[in-house]
């Protein structure tokens, strides 16, 4: 399996690649652009709730419409273009071939052609900025029915259009990702030998495989609702507003998994690395993943309490909603007691880590109220609910992102990210993350919605909780200034000269095979010299009787 | 000039499957659940809808025309893997008669489906007409965009331009065909059950 040496023309090295490590790199890249402008529009967001008439001020920045468009497309843009192509298009793509052992994911063309079409997806959405006289989607996120088919302009057809490219990108994506780890592993890597990182992988292309073609078929009744009057979802020609909400939790739910899932995954391979030990419970981790997959199929409709579907259904949600809940903590558990007894280096991927464990705990635990139909009616639509699973997304899968960029950094580009701006980077953020959403929670308990333009003056019951909204738009602003040490030390490392102590290619000691049998940054397409072959579990750290503390998995 | 992925041609021992045989039936398995989100608006919808069996009766859905297409559908099935059972046998004329049957009866297929679109828009029945018209509409469009998906597909393996891989790696073409056959057969089952739930229910 030598690397072909011959050139390869300038396109098919870098931008129309099938190479897995290039792509996941466009991948990585655009996402990062797309998350920095999600946070940029929420920038805006902020600054109008803190800062608007209702404060005294002369004019508002932004129209209450076009506060609708933000935030619609802010959520649109973080969950589809941000965090999904992250967790999934670049983590996925760079780091599953390289730890199953293969020379390249099991369709390379295919690969290509799923970054191509996410990248189409992404410039259709940022186009609907653009529309001459209109403003983008402006329906939230869910684009629920029937205020999207009813919404002016073009903006929401485009929207529909983006989804479509993207929906098929991550059909594309995800069958590569089962197909590589089913057929691609390297002799000796058995399933309990895998790294917790591909098992989540895998779970997480089970889910978009599956869940998103549902949305995909919403996407095409909306389109069509819109464009030739079509009834699907209109209740005056015999349609029905539920079945969209239905066909878009079917998706939405699964969604949230596929956010959280390989975010464990990172945060399993960095935890272990820096206890020196193994991870606690390894089989039921893997076990609960899966039970946890399935479980997040019928559970969509606990987001759809209040709209009248009845009881009875409420009433199944709800248990299933809390039957989910126990393969999470599971997970958790067992990542909190590998910590027992490890002797920990707090590195900064490590710091991103171990403040994951934290920021879940209290997205996931938050989320019990919410799960539980009686305490929903009240809480439902409040900032509670955008505390609860920001806590989840942001310290939470964010900073898994984060951990992983820091981890896997010197593997890419043979550097490691500087220490000293890591950490201040991961300190600022750390408390102006929890400066942002911890006062969510105050604000959603009183009842004040999420969706008021003016943040809420107008709610008489939320009077003692309105000074909270400067505290959280400073802490956005801050969250902002912090980012741009994390902005600098990435560009800054990457042009860098290598130092001479970064000879070794395995800087963390680990035991995984992208570290211990291919060079940093690894090889040109073909990834191995020699294929590798595997004779142990991945979390072989302290084993007794061994010099080094770690026992790489292609050691025999 | 690429590198050499495993398993792209032969089995994987323990899965007993070559690369993009796996890669096809996990398409399909999504492909089931975009029919399937399909086939349950039209559940809901129908359900929901007191006056629906009126459309239906008004429609006057051409059912003897419905089941000659049906009948040429799996027709094409047949001969499709007939194709594939000839390169088992290293037996290119028959692949490529057989082959050019399947084609033949898909594009007879679609021509079925203009004139019954046809006949429909003459009496007035557009898709925002009823629901029923919009589900009957996009259900087969969705089915006929699936048979034009094939065409193209299969009529690349029978032209020169994908036949020639055959002289070079037969193996390799023959898995194609078999793949390529998957997704034919699951167009014809999809239509198998689109034809009694919407035509005779």
């Amino acid at each position: 399996m030598s690397h072909d040496n011959h050139q390869e023309s300038f396109i098919r090295k870098y931008v129309f690649s099938i190479d897995h490590k290039w792509i996941g790199i466009q991948y990585g890249v655009t996402s990062m652009i797309f998350l920095l402008f999600g946070f940029v529009l929420m920038m805006i967001m902020r600054y109008q709730l803190a800062y608007n008439t209702s404060t005294g001020l002369e004019k508002d920045i932004i129209s209450p419409d076009m506060y609708n468009a933000l935030g619609a497309m802010h959520g649109t843009i973080m969950v589809f273009l941000g965090v999904v192509p992250m967790v999934v298009g670049a983590f996925g793509n760079y780091l599953v071939p390289l730890q199953v052992g293969a020379p390249d994911m099991a369709f390379p063309k295919l690969n290509m052609m799923s970054y191509w079409l996410y990248f189409v997806g992404g410039v259709i959405m940022l186009a609907s900025f653009f529309i001459p006289d209109a403003l983008p989607a402006h329906s939230g996120w869910t684009s629920y029915v029937p205020l999207a088919t009813l919404s002016s302009g073009p903006g929401q057809t485009f929207w529909l259009c983006g989804m479509i490219f993207l929906i098929a990108s991550s059909l594309l994506g995800s069958t590569n990702i089962i197909v590589t780890i089913f057929q691609l592993r390297v002799p000796g890597l058995t399933w309990m030998r895998l790294p917790f990182f591909i098992w989540a992988q895998l779970v997480t292309s089970f889910l978009l495989l599956l869940a998103f073609p549902p949305l995909q078929a919403a996407a095409i009744f909306q389109l069509s609702d819109r464009l030739i009057d079509t009834g699907f979802f209109n209740p005056y020609a015999g349609g029905s507003v539920l079945l969209y909400q239905h066909l878009f939790w079917f998706l939405a739910h699964p969604e949230v998994y596929v956010l959280i899932l390989p975010a464990l995954g990172i945060v399993a391979e960095v935890i272990a690395n820096n206890i020196r030990k193994p991870l606690w419970g390894y089989k039921s981790m893997v076990y609960s993943s899966i039970w946890l997959g399935f479980m997040s199929f019928i559970v969509w409709a606990h987001h759809m309490f209040l709209t009248g579907m009845g009881t009875t259904m409420s009433s199944f949600f709800m248990i299933t909603t809390m039957i989910i809940s126990i393969p999470s903590v599971i997970i958790l558990s067992s990542l909190f007691l590998s910590l027992w007894g490890g002797s920990i280096r707090f590195n900064t991927p490590m710091l991103f880590a171990l403040s994951f464990l934290p920021m879940f705990g209290i997205g996931g635990l938050t989320g019990l109220p919410l799960g539980l139909a009686t305490a929903d009616i009240h809480l439902h639509d409040t900032y509670y609910v955008i505390g609860h699973f920001h806590y989840v997304v942001a310290p939470g899968t964010i900073f898994a992102i984060f951990a992983g960029i820091y981890f896997w950094f010197p593997k890419i580009t043979g550097k490691t990210m500087s220490e000293m701006l890591g950490k201040i980077h991961f300190y600022g953020s750390f408390v102006c993350m929890n400066g942002i959403f911890m006062p969510m929670f105050l604000q959603g308990l009183t009842g004040l919605s999420r969706r008021m333009a003016n943040g809420g003056y107008d709610y008489a019951h939320a009077k003692e909780v309105l000074y909270l909204n400067e505290i959280m738009s400073i802490s956005a602003f801050l969250l902002f200034f912090f980012q741009l040490f994390f902005i600098y030390n990435f560009f800054w490392t990457i042009f860098r000269k290598r130092y001479e102590t970064e000879s070794d290619t395995n800087p963390w000691k680990a035991t995984t095979i992208e570290w211990t049998d291919t060079t940093s940054p690894p090889l040109g397409h073909g990834n191995f010299e020699v294929i590798p072959s595997v004779y142990r579990g991945a979390y072989e750290y302290s084993v007794e009787g061994r010099e080094k503390d770690y026992y790489p998995q292609t050691e025999e | 000039m690429d590198i050499e992925i495993p398993y792209n041609v032969e089995e994987r021992k323990d899965t007993g499957l070559y690369n993009s045989k796996l890669g096809i039936w996990l398409f399909l398995a999504s492909e089931i659940m975009l029919f399937g989100a399909l086939f349950s608006t039209y559940i809901i919808l129908r359900t929901g809808d007191p006056f629906w069996m009126l459309h239906v009766k008004e429609a006057h859905l051409n059912i003897p025309l419905a089941t000659l297409n049906t009948a040429v559908l799996i027709l094409s099935s047949v001969t499709f893997v007939m194709s594939w059972v000839s390169l088992k046998l290293k037996d290119l004329s028959k692949f490529k008669f057989y082959m050019g049957i399947t084609l033949l009866c898909s594009i007879i297929f679609l021509v079925i489906k203009y004139f019954e679109y046809t006949s429909k828009f003459d009496a007035g029945h557009y898709p925002w007409t009823h629901n029923f018209y919009a589900v009957y509409f996009t259900m087969t469009g969705l089915h006929g965009l699936h048979i034009i998906g094939g065409i193209i597909v299969n009529a690349y393996f029978w032209l020169p331009v994908g036949l020639k891989m055959w002289d070079t790696e037969p193996e390799r073409f023959t898995n194609r065909i078999e793949v390529a056959g998957l997704y034919w057969h699951f167009v014809d089952l999809v239509w198998i059950f689109l034809f009694p739930s919407i035509y005779l229910l």
